[in-house]
């Protein structure tokens, strides 16, 4: 596959699922705001939950000031100007699919091109009470995107480069959702706000689909080691960390090939210590700690799999090669 | 729609006597049946289809590059199969010359030591390539794929109005209007027997194979793109696709050793045949133009050396040049012995005394062309021109004679049309597109391109003309 292409279709996915995450952030954010927090700043304190997460605090602050939820709502959600904005993420996937065309099936590039031009038609005049309307339809778009996927293109070596997006970005937006909110967590400090924790857990919860999940497996009350284990270690989680590389690292493993070598050996590392960590002992370590390695990690081992496949060599990488035979 | 007495133009769906020709009798009938508000609501379900499919160009100088849909028209244009095949005959002749025209000129000249063409006009001309002088390409082929643009004045008449030689667009068109037509009316194809169009890719793909250098057991092939902003990126991509090859742009090659390779996630792999829809000039900035971005440093080098093959090859444009049309059924009766089977318009070279003292002389009535135009940009239409536009013309032209050739205006045959008054005759024309590799293809169809507006002749997709699919039914 040439290395332009793979790189698109990689983009692509990851455009795709920062866009279904941002709608996930948003709509927790939303849904956390409907119950009192009961303490002063306590919506600025919510909202900088989104910013902090897709990492744009920063820009937003010169721009807005204090976080509201109506403006962390639109400069996340439609704003044009803002590179993480759903909308932009979709632009962007689209930009990608529309070079790589050839690459992907008739149904995928008309799922993202009808996304786009419909997202052109709602971001004007949305009124804040159709938001929430507005997040469900991204994640169903992004579910379709994936359904398509799957139902349609051949299970080659593009499809990896698809998978490698989707569950790279995928891992790196589960980390950070529990990154922001890892206080809520730490065992010791959880019971000291009581019912507002509770909810707090519920959205996190929610924000990764998880909640029935959670039930359903630990037939429990929540208690935070828990929701930190589903988020991380448990691989029957589709969202958590586990399962997420469990994809990465079968994606890797048949794309194969000499070029991914470090790519692979980087990814079996991450996998392995998710494959065998305990919980007693990520949060032993310290969770914000455990997370932030997690980031760094995973974020080399995107620039390794950009280094592998998707750079152009220079000239003269024919005289390696030569040299290599 | 009221068939009138006598129009001056032949019509493609009526005869002289309003009475509907046999070939459209079976659609009419259909047409008759339809509810009132049935055939807009399929226009408007067309217009759905191609947006969602993003079948799209990009108009150049309009704000941000806008992508536009090129008018789908759901009324088909219909041709008898009887009357296809001497078409396809007069077509695969007109191309095999112009083949072995670019063949010759780039080897021995004999048209030009006959003195059938003035050596200045083709040496001098900007689209020679002196660097391709004796370069042996496969088949002897230059022209891979033309598109030949035909009208017709009359039910016997046709005329060839240009050849497209060099990256002619449209087959994607040709491909999606009969997707579109099948889709939207299923009914219509259980009642004619229309010929499929839909195996031009595979035809493409032999054809591409077959221009491989003469070593290669099993070429690899590319589209080269200009990139996703070209006006026709939407064709690239989409012949890439069908054909299964990759679609590259020029940061995707790289040449080492006079071969050709590209960046895959294995590494570099080596490419033999490119069907590249980038010009000559923009192509290898080491032996053209040194500032495109477009293409791939030592490109020409390597196709010098046989060991890529280009579709088209390089210095063809020097054969598809408007001054060069007037002489292709002298090249017709040089190269093949034959006498021509479809006829040129009637053409003025301005760069001769004679013809330009004419052409100046009638301007009201005559079609002024750029000699190196293309898109029906910079053309000037006499009959419907004002004044004050002829005479600026006329500046244009005495600025520079040899710049412009001048032909009559034709009555083209207009063909039944949805317009907002409902079904009117609107003038057409028709690119079918003829394949060259070991032997000479084209599948039966072609674009037909229509002027939506009422009366006029200019039907380019720039210029705010409209497509049809068009049919070979049995009959």
């Amino acid at each position: 596959m040439l290395s332009r292409t793979a790189e698109n279709l990689f983009w692509m996915a990851r455009h795709i699922e920062r866009a279904e995450n941002t709608a996930r952030i948003l709509d927790v954010a939303k849904l956390s705001s409907l119950v009192p927090l009961d303490m002063d700043g306590s919506e600025a304190y919510l909202w900088y939950a989104p910013l902090n997460i897709t990492g744009c605090a920063a820009s937003y602050e010169v721009q807005y000031g204090l976080a509201r939820s109506d403006a962390v709502t639109r400069y996340m959600a439609l704003d044009p100007d803002n590179p993480s904005s759903i909308y932009c993420c979709l632009r962007q996937a689209r930009e990608n699919a529309r070079s790589v065309r050839g690459a992907i099936t008739a149904e995928m590039w008309e799922v993202i091109n009808a996304t786009w031009l419909e997202v052109g038609r709602l971001s004007k005049g949305m009124r804040e009470e159709q938001y929430g309307d507005f997040f469900e339809w991204v994640k169903e778009r992004s579910h379709l995107f994936r359904g398509v996927t799957l139902g349609t293109i051949i299970k080659d070596i593009a499809l990896n480069f698809i998978r490698l997006g989707t569950f790279l970005e995928r891992a790196d937006n589960t980390a950070r959702i529990l990154d922001v909110k890892y206080h809520i967590l730490l065992p010791g400090v959880a019971d000291v706000r009581g019912a507002a924790d509770y909810y707090q857990w519920g959205a996190l919860l929610k924000s990764v689909s998880a909640f029935e999940a959670y039930r359903k497996i630990y037939r429990n009350v929540i208690a935070p080691l828990r929701v930190a284990e589903l988020f991380i270690l448990r691989d029957d989680m589709p969202r958590s960390l586990h399962a997420c590389l469990n994809e990465v690292e079968t994606a890797l493993i048949q794309i194969n090939g000499l070029s991914g070598r470090e790519a692979r050996r980087l990814a079996g590392e991450i996998h392995a210590d998710l494959h065998f960590g305990r919980i007693e002992d990520v949060f032993t370590r310290g969770l914000h700690e455990y997370l932030t390695d997690f980031l760094r990690r995973t974020d080399l081992l995107g620039q390794e799999i950009r280094n592998s496949y998707m750079s152009r060599q220079s000239p003269g990488a024919m005289d390696k090669l030569r040299h290599v035979a | 729609m009221t068939p009138k007495d006598a129009q001056p133009f032949y019509n493609e769906m009526y005869d002289d006597h309003g009475t509907v020709r046999d070939i459209y009798l079976a659609y009419k009938q259909w047409l008759n049946g339809l509810g009132a508000g049935a055939l807009e609501r399929k226009r408007a379900e067309a217009e759905l289809l191609f947006r969602r499919m993003g079948i799209t160009f990009t108009v150049y100088g309009e704000a941000d590059g806008a992508e536009r849909l090129i008018p789908f028209d759901i009324v088909p244009r219909i041709f008898g199969a009887e009357e296809w095949r001497r078409l396809e005959l007069g077509l695969k002749q007109r191309v095999r010359a112009l083949n072995a025209f670019l063949n010759d000129i780039y080897h021995t000249q004999e048209i030009l030591k006959a003195g059938i063409i003035d050596a200045k006009q083709v040496l001098g001309n900007a689209m020679y390539r002196p660097e391709m002088q004796g370069v042996d390409l496969p088949n002897q082929v230059y022209a891979q794929i033309a598109g030949i643009d035909l009208v017709r004045v009359d039910k016997n008449d046709f005329y060839v109005l240009e050849d497209n030689l060099r990256t002619p667009s449209g087959v994607s068109y040709m491909l999606e209007n009969r997707r579109t037509m099948m889709r939207l009316f299923p009914e219509l194809f259980a009642l004619h027997t229309v010929e499929p169009v839909e195996h031009y890719p595979q035809m493409l793909l032999d054809t591409l194979r077959e221009s491989a250098p003469a070593y290669v057991d099993n070429p690899a092939i590319v589209v080269l793109t200009p990139g996703a902003y070209n006006s026709a990126y939407f064709e690239h991509a989409f012949l890439a696709s069908q054909m299964g090859v990759e679609l590259v742009e020029g940061q995707d090659l790289f040449v080492d050793q006079s071969k050709v390779y590209m960046h895959t996630t294995e590494g570099p792999q080596q490419v033999h045949v490119i069907y590249r829809r980038v010009d000559d000039d923009f192509l290898d900035p080491l032996a053209f133009r040194a500032d495109s971005m477009l293409g791939v440093p030592g490109l020409f080098e390597a196709y010098r050396s046989g060991h890529v093959a280009l579709a088209t090859g390089v210095g063809t444009g020097v054969a598809d040049d408007k001054s060069t049309y007037s002489f292709v059924p002298e090249m017709i009766r040089f190269y093949l012995g034959e006498s021509p089977l479809l006829s040129n318009v009637p053409t003025w070279r301005l760069s001769e005394t004679d013809d330009l003292k004419y052409v100046l002389g009638h301007l009201p009535e005559l079609v002024v062309k750029e000699v190196q135009g293309s898109g029906g940009y910079g053309m000037l239409i006499g009959p419907t021109s004002s004044k004050a536009e002829i005479e600026a013309y006329r500046e244009r032209i005495l600025a520079r004679p040899e710049h412009f050739i001048a032909q009559p205006t034709l009555a083209l045959s207009a063909c039944p049309t949805l317009v907002e008054a409902g079904v009117a005759p609107r003038h057409v024309d028709l690119r079918p597109f003829v394949l060259s590799g070991k032997e000479i293809r084209l599948v039966p169809g072609g674009l037909t391109r229509v002027a939506l507006k009422e009366g006029s002749l200019v039907v380019n997709s720039s210029q705010g003309g409209g497509t049809k699919d068009t049919w070979i039914t049995g009959v």
